[in-house]
């Protein structure tokens, strides 16, 4: 090895000419991407360690940590917030990916009509911004309105209704499901896409075998859209633990009612920008990102490195 | 002749469903849509039916273009977007020619760095962009929206613009080196018109996400003079929140240039996604 590049060292007439056009291609982009995503980033971990003490900021340790987890009314919010988004999250996966699924099973049909006035209807809320999508359903599920009572008499379950955003044992579900509402699309279109590229031969090989319909689906396309379905559990779990908008549109940055709603982005944005009476928090709030990031980084760290390596992919 | 029926049965069964489905996914936005044009009577009276003659009116508009600012937050977001798009189109391509044409030390490592950005949000590092923001003059520009923005759009663009780099052919790179062409000029002149569909998708997908935010425009630049349509309608509507015809009105308003940019891009975006996110 080092015989090697002593000898490329020594022949100056086999090294290439520095190549500059490498750095000018490559520059723009590494500057504004280091400087106002990485750097605040590894800025933000470094915070997460320090404090104001007397005014000054002085190095903490893991201090902040210990008052998040320790400290009566942080952990209480924290644990509150964490526990909620684990919710937000496996309603997410239970409700959302199974429906994206089963869309994209029936868009994926040969030969079916309209396919394309399907797709593009139901993908449409994901483009909505959530502002928009928040609003809309807070005013349909508003008691004043009455759009949904309306609607649930229709199929006779008027005394199911209840306000479901304003009561703390519901407010979560519904914001959930407000949120699966508007992103249903996108798993149904990586799925649809995973089907489409599965080749006309092995489901004509199945179907000789007299392998069709529901057992061709769970025996034969399920075991090779599985790496398209750990695409979609990785991008909804990071979605899910760093969300926001959502709840902040519909209940407002106290996450209400009563912090039912509340999620790691809520309790992240209240921290350290301020709301109302409490002021903003610095320190604690990189405290909370760096919390967000490890649970991120774990998540996408088991994914690459467990579940892709085991999961078996075919070649065709 | 069982099996043709049975065949039948299932295509309606689909249908059925699938048509449910989209009504789910539409009736929200329809319903704001018809009820935006009428008086306040008939919203609450008739949430359902459709404007009629009697009930047909404009009020909410009214209230909602004479007292918001929507032109000035229209002009912002426009501005920010198509901004960022192009600089995250440029530096991207640049970046990702770099990585897919070249072979240099440290190449793979350079590949790695910049796809942390595809998983890791950039949201997690906002208290120290807040804090670099701030130092550097920049809380209530335009230019920390657009900064921010095109760092965020820039890990997606290289991966997927140097996946389709690849794909163009040597022989063509080679001939323009013969004929003289500087690295530069391969670059723009051969390269780039070749991959403008994917430069396209790449588009499509770094618009979304910046037109829709609402973190950075509410923490970044809340001033008046750099509010977003996102984060202006959320004031807006937070504060005539009783005044139905003016929510539903600034709702469609709101709705009405994604709605037309989706009916436009549809098929470009619904492609992009079906074609290069599986792999």
């Amino acid at each position: 090895m080092s015989n090697a590049t002593s000898l490329q060292e020594g022949q100056p007439t086999v090294r290439r000419p520095k190549r500059w056009h490498i750095l000018v291609f490559l520059l723009p982009a590494l500057l504004v991407y280091s400087a106002v995503m990485i750097l605040p980033l590894i800025e933000t971990l470094r915070l997460s360690l320090f404090n104001t003490v007397d005014g000054q900021p002085t190095f903490v340790g893991l201090a902040n940590f210990q008052v998040l987890f320790g400290d009566e009314r942080w952990a209480h919010d924290f644990w509150n917030a964490l526990k909620n988004n684990v919710i937000f999250f496996i309603i997410h996966m239970c409700v959302q990916n199974p429906i994206g699924v089963a869309l994209a099973a029936m868009l994926s049909i040969p030969k079916l009509r309209f396919v394309t006035f399907y797709r593009t209807a139901i993908f449409l809320p994901t483009l909505l911004s959530f502002v928009i999508v928040g609003f809309i359903w807070k005013l349909i599920l508003s008691p004043i309105w009455g759009v949904a009572p309306w609607m649930l008499d229709l199929v006779g379950l008027k005394s199911m209704f209840a306000p479901w955003l304003g009561k703390p044992g519901s407010a979560l579900i519904a914001v959930s499901l407000i949120s699966v509402w508007q992103y249903v699309g996108i798993p149904m279109m990586l799925i649809y896409a995973a089907l489409l590229n599965i080749p006309d031969e092995v489901i004509e090989a199945a179907e000789c075998d007299g392998v069709t319909g529901w057992s061709q689906f769970w025996k034969i396309k399920l075991p090779l859209i599985l790496p398209a379905i750990g695409i979609i559990s990785i991008l909804t779990f990071v979605g899910n633990f760093n969300a926001f908008d959502l709840v902040y549109t519909v209940q407002g940055a106290l996450a209400g009612p009563d912090g039912s709603t509340d999620i790691l982005g809520t309790l992240l944005y209240r921290t350290f920008f301020g709301f109302q009476l409490q002021l903003g928090d610095r320190s604690m709030g990189a405290t909370i990102a760096t919390v967000m990031f490890l649970i991120i980084l774990a998540g996408v760290s088991l994914y690459l490195f467990v579940i892709q390596r085991r999961m078996r992919r075919y070649q065709f | 002749m069982s099996q043709a029926r049975h065949s039948i049965f299932r295509t309606g069964f689909v249908h059925a469903a699938l048509i449910a489905y989209t009504l789910i996914s539409l009736f929200p936005v329809f319903l704001t849509f018809i009820n935006s044009f009428k008086d306040r009577n008939a919203i609450f009276r008739a949430p359902l039916s459709v404007p009629t003659p009697q009930t047909f009116s404009l009020i909410g508009y009214q209230t909602v273009l004479g007292q918001g600012d929507f032109a000035t937050y229209f002009q912002n977001s426009f501005i920010v977007t198509v901004v960022s798009i192009a600089l995250v189109l440029l530096f991207g391509a640049m970046a990702a020619f770099a990585l897919s044409e070249y072979r240099f030390r440290g190449n793979t490592l350079m590949g790695l760095y910049l796809a942390i950005g595809i998983m890791i949000p950039i949201r997690l590092g906002t208290v120290a962009i807040l804090q670099g923001m701030v130092a550097a003059n920049l809380v209530n520009t335009l230019t920390a929206l657009i900064l921010v923005y095109t760092a965020q759009g820039l890990p997606l663009a290289v991966f997927i613009l140097s996946e389709f780099m690849r794909t163009v052919s040597d022989d063509l790179k080679n001939a323009g080196r013969i004929d003289g062409l500087s690295e530069y000029s391969i670059f723009f002149r051969l390269v780039l018109p070749l991959i403008r569909p994917a430069m396209a998708t790449v588009a499509v997908f770094t618009m979304i996400p910046i037109w829709n935010d609402l973190w950075f425009p509410l923490i970044l630049a809340p001033a008046e003079a750099t509010k977003t349509v996102t984060l202006g309608s959320q004031i807006f509507i937070g504060q005539f929140v009783t005044n139905w015809n003016a929510v539903l009105a600034a709702l469609s308003l709101a709705i009405l240039p994604v709605l037309v940019l989706y009916v436009i891009f549809s098929r470009q975006l619904i492609r992009g996604i079906t074609a290069g996110a599986v792999k």
